[in-house]
């Protein structure tokens, strides 16, 4: 803050000093994110390479703390709005959008032909027909897997979902946890949800589903609840009390086989000791043959507030930040995919891996369900993943709580 | 005699209301935070409560909405019947501090390191207490756990059950809270008159006839403070939960002070009227033993004089 202020004086003063002089007007660019420590490395690198092609722009980067960030976001939109904002797409930026105070950057996406370079993206930027940011990285989610567990239990890597319900019992024979995962703070249990209703339902009802359009109480909802409880029994008893984190140690040690996982998760796993050689990566199983294939890659974005001072330069830099190369560079350091089809990827096996799941897939793209559906619902949902994951038979009594919520909160 | 009328036309007006002014003075600076930071947003968590406001949008009056959502809230009915657990599990901290109290009141060699470790579960943060317990509980590796299952052959992962989650935080808080209520019998026994103590003793009291007629009497101020601190600790149990739990599993150990955070500042939340409103019935809940125990003492003061 304090920098900003300062730097806006100086451009002030020298503004004044140098007169007519044109040369000497910097602008200043204020730009508020939450990147960690390489990731912001690599974007104060890309701000050096923007100013050297605009030397008349001054970029002062603010970083939060990534969890401060969520909280701070609502206070300085609306009462000391920056140039540029980092934030989500889907309907997390809904909120923002609806009570104005983000930007419609449509033009930006006319004027540099990112309509076609982010294409894979642009559903997920587009409310009210209109573009409200731009998209800078995304990763995949799927199942990871201990190799070694698979072969301490003698299972094959499932081709369909039938089979990996039927490896489970293998694994149960071996006292391995089929599937782990640590619901403590809830979102992981979404995952899964979220991968049962796309196999189940494919992507048009997921989309439909978290914009409230379809009855918690449907029957195909509870068909995705049906495929679920196939594997509950299975699933890593007393998840409801461990983060992701710890979870993530029970398949680094093999005692649990598969994690439906983001694909940041890959660090902690190799943190535990996993290797390329025994981590596997692979598309969540295919459950309905004549669903199309969907998958989940919550995208980050970066937005202009509707309060921002400099809209031409942060205009100007957003459209850097979706070339192909500062695509390249800004997610080699953040170890994700580019969004932009021109640019290319690191050699990491599980950033190739993700690469060719979602270049390849024919269904659609969904964010995650708590950046789909709207806050209150995705809160609400996910303590009824967890519940249904520990108490099975509380089903019909969630899916009439969630119908309740769903009518009262998308009127 | 002679110079009075005069003398009192040259005091100034200061030097006439002074008696009157000063304590006012004193008490301006205080008067003035409290208005500020207490009494004003009270008011308008009030106000607050009347609306709906996601801290972004411009605030729409719903009326009395928002609370008639809480009267067929599950999670709220499950925060308040929590609250009343925590109320009530809570009170063991009285008579547990009290007998810790009265173990450690003797005069033997080392005592007071023996008091400073009773003591020491206060002195630490509510967050440091809230993380060991979590770990004491953990699946897989904790203590409790691996005792629990080295005893009966399955280990029960505390905080994972929606049964005992409540009760494994309200026994984390239970044990700085024990501490602090020994540490106010402790010096309220120092204050025991050793000869009403002596005179009992000599018409044959002794045991807890003793303690019950003799000494509890004289520590009724202390058991006051330590009844006081006690509701006000249950009722504004928030740290551990959220530290411990998060609410969960599935909500079920949430509290109102939490439930509270939760809709109108977490994440999810931002529901700014509707934690208003939780709020204020919380507030409406002190204020019933607030209120109770302002009108003991004001009794108390009036007996006294």
């Amino acid at each position: 803050m304090l920098t900003t202020k300062r730097t806006a004086g100086v451009a002030l003063a020298i503004a004044l000093l140098s007169g007519t002089t044109a040369l000497a007007e910097t602008r200043t660019l204020s730009y508020y994110a939450d990147y960690d420590p390489n990731p912001l490395a690599a974007m104060e690198a890309l701000i050096a390479e923007f100013e050297a092609a605009n030397p008349d722009i001054d970029v002062v980067l603010q970083n939060f703390d990534h969890e401060g960030y969520k909280t701070a976001i609502r206070n300085f939109l609306t009462t000391d709005a920056p140039d540029l904002a980092n934030w989500y797409a889907g309907n997390r930026m809904a909120p923002f959008v609806d009570a104005g105070q983000f930007m419609d950057v449509t033009d930006a996406w006319d004027a540099n032909g990112l309509n076609e370079s982010l294409a894979s993206a642009a559903a997920s930027m587009t409310m009210d027909g209109k573009k409200w940011g731009i998209p800078y990285t995304y990763y995949q989610w799927g199942v990871y897997f201990n190799k070694d567990a698979y072969a301490a239990a003698g299972a094959n890597v499932p081709a369909n979902y039938d089979e990996f319900v039927a490896n489970c019992e293998l694994f149960k024979a071996a006292g391995i946890d089929c599937l782990t995962t640590g619901t403590s703070a809830l979102w992981p249990g979404a995952g899964i949800f979220d991968y049962m209703n796309l196999r189940t339902n494919g992507y048009e009802f997921h989309n439909a589903l978290t914009s409230g359009e379809i009855a918690w109480t449907d029957d195909r909802v509870r068909a995705t609840f049906a495929n679920w409880a196939k594997i509950v029994p299975y699933i890593t008893a007393d998840h409801a009390a461990i983060d992701w984190q710890d979870a993530a140690a029970l398949m680094s040690q093999g005692k649990a086989a598969n994690y439906v996982m983001g694909n940041f998760a890959v660090a902690t796993f190799k943190d535990g000791g996993m290797t390329n050689d025994n981590l596997g990566f692979m598309a969540f199983p295919e459950i309905d043959a004549s669903i199309p294939r969907a998958e989940e890659a919550p995208t980050d974005t970066i937005h202009i507030p509707a309060g921002a001072k400099n809209v031409e330069d942060a205009k100007t830099f957003l459209a850097f930040i979706a070339s192909a190369d500062a695509q390249t560079k800004l997610n080699a350091a953040l170890g994700q995919l580019p969004i932009n089809a021109g640019s290319t990827v690191g050699d990491d096996p599980y950033i190739q891996a993700g690469f060719e799941l979602l270049s390849t897939t024919p269904g659609g793209i969904a964010q995650f369900f708590d950046r789909d559906a709207p806050a209150e619902m995705a809160k609400l949902g996910m303590e009824g993943f967890q519940e249904f994951m520990v108490l099975p038979e509380n089903l019909d009594a969630i899916l009439e709580r969630l119908e309740a919520a769903r009518e009262r909160i998308y009127k | 005699m002679s110079m009075t009328h005069a003398d009192r036309q040259s005091r100034t007006w200061w030097q006439r209301n002074q008696q009157t002014l000063t304590p006012w003075l004193f008490l301006a600076p205080g008067l003035l935070m409290f208005a500020v930071y207490v009494v004003w947003p009270i008011f308008s968590s009030f106000q607050l409560s009347f609306y709906d406001y996601d801290g972004l949008s411009t605030k729409e009056y719903i009326g009395t909405a928002n609370y008639s959502e809480l009267w067929g809230d599950r999670a709220f009915k499950t925060s308040l019947y929590n609250n009343v657990i925590w109320l009530v599990l809570y009170m063991l901290a009285v008579p547990l501090g009290l007998m810790i109290a009265i173990f450690l009141n003797q005069t033997v060699r080392g005592i007071r390191i023996y008091k400073s470790l009773f003591f020491f579960p206060f002195v630490i943060s509510q967050v440091v207490v809230g993380l060991m317990f979590a770990w004491f509980y953990a699946p897989n590796f904790g203590l409790l756990y691996k005792v629990i299952e080295f005893f009966t052959g399955k280990g029960i992962a505390i905080l994972a059950s929606p049964t005992y989650a409540t009760y494994g935080i309200i026994a984390a808080g239970l044990w700085p809270q024990i501490a602090y209520v020994m540490i106010l019998y402790l010096t309220g026994l120092n204050n025991v008159s050793p000869d009403q103590v002596e005179a009992a003793r000599l018409d044959g009291a002794k045991g807890f006839k003793m303690l019950w007629y003799v000494i509890l009497p004289q520590l009724r101020p202390a058991t006051f403070i330590a009844v006081v601190v006690t509701v006000i600790g249950a009722l504004r149990s928030f740290d551990l939960v959220s530290i411990m739990t998060n609410g969960g599993p599935f909500g079920s150990t949430r509290v109102l002070s939490y439930y509270m955070y939760e809709q109108a500042l977490s994440e999810y939340g931002f529901r700014m009227g509707y934690g208003a409103a939780i709020a204020v019935v919380l507030f409406g809940i002190m204020m019933v033993f607030i209120s109770g125990f302002v009108w003991k003492m004001i009794r108390d003061e009036r007996g006294m004089s």
